[in-house]
């Protein structure tokens, strides 16, 4: 890569001069000999056509090297020269908006280098290093900085200001410093002497190895709910910002289309979204997409906020797992400016795969299904990447991590959705069932949890309603008394079930299909919560007064069919704003229970006359 | 270019076999001719090379080779196939070697087999709808041009019926260029014969390009098969521009050929026996599909698996459904009823259908009537399992109505025949027909306004609504 501070890089001299040679090929992997001089993790040049790969294993004079790139046509003896650098990514203006493969290369460039395909060997900036942008600088000669100090910032895109903050090795008094205007990606922000008394230059773009997580002051607790818009998320498992979430669910039950939900509707000021070994189209999706879509609170294009990774699932594998770490890595950079970033990674499992797939070839020992012993190891280290807290600057950011999982036959007892369950916070199962009756999103109420919720739950009451608290655990209790009714309707029919356990499977059944449904396409794609609350207030309501007038005698078929009880599941294709029509639904349904009530009355009174 | 040859074999492993110090000419990946004794040839491909030994995989097997006596050249080329416009209507092995005596294919070009992964940024999402005339597929799992839809069989299940019915039926939007590849990996002789005769009767003429490996053809064949009927359907998509239809029978057999290679070459095993790259094997078959910008043509593709022992779960469909954007499953039970396609709606899905269907595209109502659907013969399920145990008379009127509904679903809405061509909107009209049985509270997925407009339409008369 031709990124400008990497050439002054101290180690340059060294790099040119290492030479190694390829002494065997087995799929993506190489090994090489005369690699005494390359350093363990260091990105290397393979081969003359520079296929880029990462040293992962060094033993005497010989080295284990995994190739990004397809190894097909490689012969021995082919060379293989160093980098200096351990995989690192370009951080800088110019990222929003960006299509990545799994090694930072922008997949545009490549199109336009190399037409439809990926040929192997291509060598691309990750940020055009001409490319000028607008600065505002905000320090001058003689201001002292340090880690975390605001050099200055750029309006990137009408969502974003980019707030370029001192990386975290600089410290000294700036000697120079760029002026108001047109800066290069490439270009310089100040140039900083140290305590050495050696002037250092803060390039406007920096290098960050990817598998080193960035620093920050310190960590929070997170307590404020990531607002997804989804009702079943929102109302029942919310997530809070800088919170772990999974998503394991069989193939088709729904993971990329959640994914891509939470992408669109979550209050997080950047996303990142990793297409981790998954299929192209999907990709595609995003990309035709969110330049189309509004961010709901902005109005603007969801683009603006937004940056794709992609690895799919027919590109080399070694880039695969690259790719996770490429995305955690953009996303604290984003943190560090005082942002809220959402990162979605789909799916976790093909990241584990990759592991494994390099993992048998280099014959290591396999633990369970042959997944490498150190699985769970890394998939802490990427979990724990996740958090809200306070930046160097001072102040705070929150990076949320959403990891869709595949599980094989979608049994939720394999490797992978095992160790992940132990290093998230927040569950979202998907159920087959739910799925094949396209109840979407098909995130299972009973096995799902979410540690954030009491958490987040004084964020809800203070800006939604006071009650939203008690309303959840209300819904929470008739969805699990409704699974014991229904396993005896199962058994016998629901017609000789008592009357108040009827209402409760009907007030379980409206919770399903009025609340905790919701298309992902049309209008309720994107639910308040708001919405979510007056349409969850509106069953509990119709449950609580049903069961009233069910313990005066009522019978169920009285309380239930008409048309404002119907009505209660085509809540939903009200907009929240229209509130007239959710009062006027409102007291219709309280009209029917009245009048219910009464002719009840009117009825025992009869009767005694 | 020069091309070097070896004598001698120092170890033969089922298909592979070890060369002592190919040099520095051998490449990873290169294409090698075999020579047995006796003059004749066999293809192979290197698969790990180093300093000391080249192991190269021999298609065709290893048998009757005499490790002293044979020769190894290298051809300087990776696994390639040679493909003109005049490949249409021709008929070719597993390996891309003309198998109809009709001679080579001249002219036009030679690819790698294996292609190259599409840049997603070229990828255009696939949002034209194919229209199959089968109402299940129509209504219920889209078929869209652009698409990977497999069909999860079972053996004895009809689905080469069921490919045949939509590569012949299929109408694209439009008249643009159409033209089938047929790939047959493993498959039984009468299968192969079925498929072609009915592909070239009943489609339309000559648009048919065959890649057969039979069932008694070699096993290391298989991994090359539709390798090179994908490169044949790149080649025709985003160079000629046409629309093809990729279908590909059995994945299962191709498949098994990749778990027998793993553990002849010693790898170790993930699940079931199959290699731990399985994933991102298949994946680089069926992501070999879509449409691009910039070219007219598209890759559709319809690979065929059979389940072993109808089951889901076991590691080959269920990694297919992971890459494949959906999937159309087959049901031994509906089978067995007499309904044909025995579609079983509510494990097919197909991803790109969202985007394809609805105003502009088939009719504003197909999501939600798809949904409402789904939702009505899921509760079907429910409520058939209640009736086996307390019996049909003893169910609830809204149980019997489902019930009811579940009988006009399959066998007015599923079934239909085998050259029967039906158009989406009388198919829309008789979802929304059967699902009037129902009651109106049963009805959530679709808006109140869908429901004035459709129901009260189609039951004005009936008394009920006065």
């Amino acid at each position: 890569m031709a990124d400008v501070q990497r050439k002054s890089g101290p180690l340059d001299s060294d790099a040119r001069s290492k030479i190694g040679r390829v002494e065997a090929v087995n799929g993506p992997v190489v090994h090489a000999n005369g690699m005494s001089g390359f350093g363990m993790r260091e990105m290397v040049h393979v081969g003359h056509r520079r296929l880029l790969g990462e040293i992962i294993h060094m033993e005497g004079d010989s080295a284990t090297i995994q190739v990004y790139e397809e190894t097909q046509g490689m012969k021995i003896g082919e060379i293989v020269s160093g980098t200096a650098e351990t995989l690192s990514v370009s951080l800088g203006p110019g990222l929003i908006g960006g299509f990545f493969d799994g090694i930072g290369r922008p997949l545009s460039e490549l199109q336009e280098m190399k037409g439809i395909f990926i040929t192997p060997g291509l060598e691309v900036p990750m940020i055009d290093p001409d490319k000028t942008w607008d600065i505002h600088v905000e320090i001058k000669a003689g201001d002292m900085i340090s880690q975390g100090s605001l050099l200055g910032t750029i309006q990137e895109t009408p969502l974003l200001l980019h707030r370029v903050v001192c990386p975290p090795d600089v410290e000294g008094e700036v000697v120079w410093s760029a002026s108001d205007g047109k800066i290069k990606s490439g270009g310089l922000v100040a140039k900083v002497r140290n305590a050495l008394g050696r002037v250092v230059d803060v390039p406007l773009t920096q290098r960050w190895p990817v598998r080193t997580p960035r620093p920050y002051r310190e960590r929070l607790l997170p307590n404020e709910p990531l607002i997804t818009g989804q009702r079943v998320i929102d109302g029942l498992f919310p997530l809070a910002k800088g919170g772990t979430a999974a998503v394991p669910g069989g193939f088709g039950t729904g993971k990329t289309v959640t994914q891509h939900q939470l992408a669109k509707w979550s209050d997080a000021q950047v996303v990142v979204y990793i297409g981790c070994g998954e299929r192209g189209n999907e990709m595609t999706d995003v990309l035709e997409q969110f330049p189309i879509l509004e961010d709901p609170r902005s109005g603007r294009p969801l683009m603006e906020r937004t940056i794709l990774i992609a690895n799919t699932s027919n590109m080399p594998v070694a880039a695969r797992e690259a790719s996770i770490y490429t995305g955690i890595t953009i996303a604290e950079y984003f943190r560090d400016m005082g942002y809220d970033v959402a990162l979605m990674a789909d799916s976790t499992s093909r990241w584990a795969e990759a592991l494994r797939e390099i993992s048998g070839r280099l014959e290591e020992i396999p633990a369970e299904e042959g997944f490498p012993a150190y699985l769970p190891s890394r998939l802490a280290e990427f979990y724990e990447r996740a958090g809200r807290v306070v930046t160097l600057h001072g102040d705070n950011g929150s990076v949320s991590i959403i990891g869709a999982v595949s599980p094989p036959g979608g049994d939720f007892t394999e490797p992978v959705t095992r160790h992940t369950k132990r290093f998230i916070r927040c569950f979202w199962g998907l159920d087959r069932n739910l799925a094949n009756a396209r109840h979407y999103p098909a995130i299972s109420w009973l096995d799902s949890y979410s540690e954030y919720a009491h958490e987040v739950e004084g964020w809800f009451e203070g800006h939604v309603d006071h009650r939203w608290g008690e309303l959840r655990e209300k819904a929470r209790l008739i969805l699990l008394e409704d699974e014991r009714v229904q396993q005896v309707i199962r058994l016998v029919g629901e017609d000789v079930l008592p009357d108040d356990q009827r209402l409760l499977a009907y007030a379980a059944y409206l919770l399903k299909n009025a609340y905790l449904q919701q298309t992902a396409y049309g209008s309720d794609s994107y639910s308040s919560p708001e919405k979510g609350f007056s349409i969850l207030d509106m069953i509990i309501h119709f449950y609580d007064r049903g069961l009233e007038l069910v313990r005066q005698g009522v019978p169920i078929s009285l309380i239930r069919e008409n048309d404002a009880v119907t009505e209660i599941t085509h809540l939903r294709e009200f907009s929240a704003e229209d509130s007239s029509s959710f009062e006027r639904a409102r007291k219709r349904l309280d009209n029917h229970l009245d009048r219910v009530g009464v002719e009840r009355t009117r009825e025992q009174q009869g009767g005694r006359q | 270019m020069p091309q070097s040859e070896y004598l001698g074999v120092t170890q033969v492993n089922g298909p592979f076999i070890l060369v002592d110090n190919a040099g520095s000419d051998a490449f990873y990946g290169e294409l090698v001719e075999v020579r047995i004794p006796g003059g004749k040839t066999r293809k192979g491909r290197i698969v790990s090379l180093s300093e000391k030994a080249t192991l190269i995989q021999v298609f065709a097997g290893t048998d009757r080779l005499i490790p002293n006596d044979t020769r190894v050249r290298l051809l300087g080329k990776a696994l390639e196939v040679q493909l003109s416009p005049t490949i249409i209507g021709r008929t070719f092995n597993g390996l891309g070697e003309p198998a109809d005596g009709c001679g080579v294919v001249f002219g036009g070009k030679r690819v790698d087999a294996n292609g190259l992964p599409l840049n997603p940024i070229a990828r255009q999402y696939p949002k034209d709808f194919i229209h199959t005339g089968i109402s299940a597929i129509d209504t219920l799992t889209t078929l869209i041009r652009g698409q990977k839809l497999p069909i999860f069989s079972g053996n004895g299940l009809p689905h080469n019926q069921l490919a045949v019915q939509i590569a012949t039926q299929a109408r694209l939007m439009g008249s643009e260029d159409f033209a089938v590849v047929f790939a047959g990996i493993g498959i039984k002789h009468d299968d192969a014969a079925f498929m072609i005769k009915e592909l070239s009767e009943r489609g339309r003429a000559n648009n048919v390009v065959t890649f057969l490996n039979l069932a008694d053809d070699p096993v290391i064949e298989r991994i090359a098969t539709p390798r090179m009927a994908l490169s044949a359907a790149e080649y025709l998509a985003f160079e000629l521009g046409y629309h093809v239809l990729v279908i590909i029978t059995d994945m299962t057999s191709y498949c098994e050929a990749v778990r027998e290679l793993g553990v002849a070459a010693g790898e170790v095993p993930s699940r079931k026996g199959y290699p731990a790259y399985l994933y991102s094997d298949l994946a680089s078959l069926y992501e070999r599909a879509g449409v691009v910008h910039g070219a007219t043509g598209s890759v559709t593709q319809l690979p065929i698996l059979t389940m072993p022992n109808d089951d889901i779960t076991h590691p080959i469909p269920d990694l297919t459904g992971y890459i494949t954007e959906g999937q159309i499953v087959l049901s031994r039970e509906l089978d067995g009823k007499g309904i044909y396609p025995p579609i079983d709606v509510l494990t097919s899905l197909s991803r790109l259908m969202k985007d394809g269907i609805g105003k502009g595209f088939t009719r504003e109502d197909h999501s939600g009537v798809a949904s409402q659907l789904f939702a009505s013969y899921s509760r079907v399920q429910d409520v058939r399992s209640l009736a086996s145990v307390v019996g049909e008379d003893e169910l609830a009127k809204a149980d019997k109505q489902s019930l009811k509904f579940g009988e006009f679903f399959e066998n007015r809405f599923l079934k239909q025949g085998r050259d029967e061509d039906r158009e989406i909107g009388y198919s829309l009209d008789m979802a929304w027909e059967i699902l009037s049985s129902l009651p109106r509270g049963d009805l959530t997925r679709v808006s109140l306004e869908e429901i004035k407009t459709h129901i009260a339409k189609e039951t004005a008369d009936s008394p009920s609504e006065a």
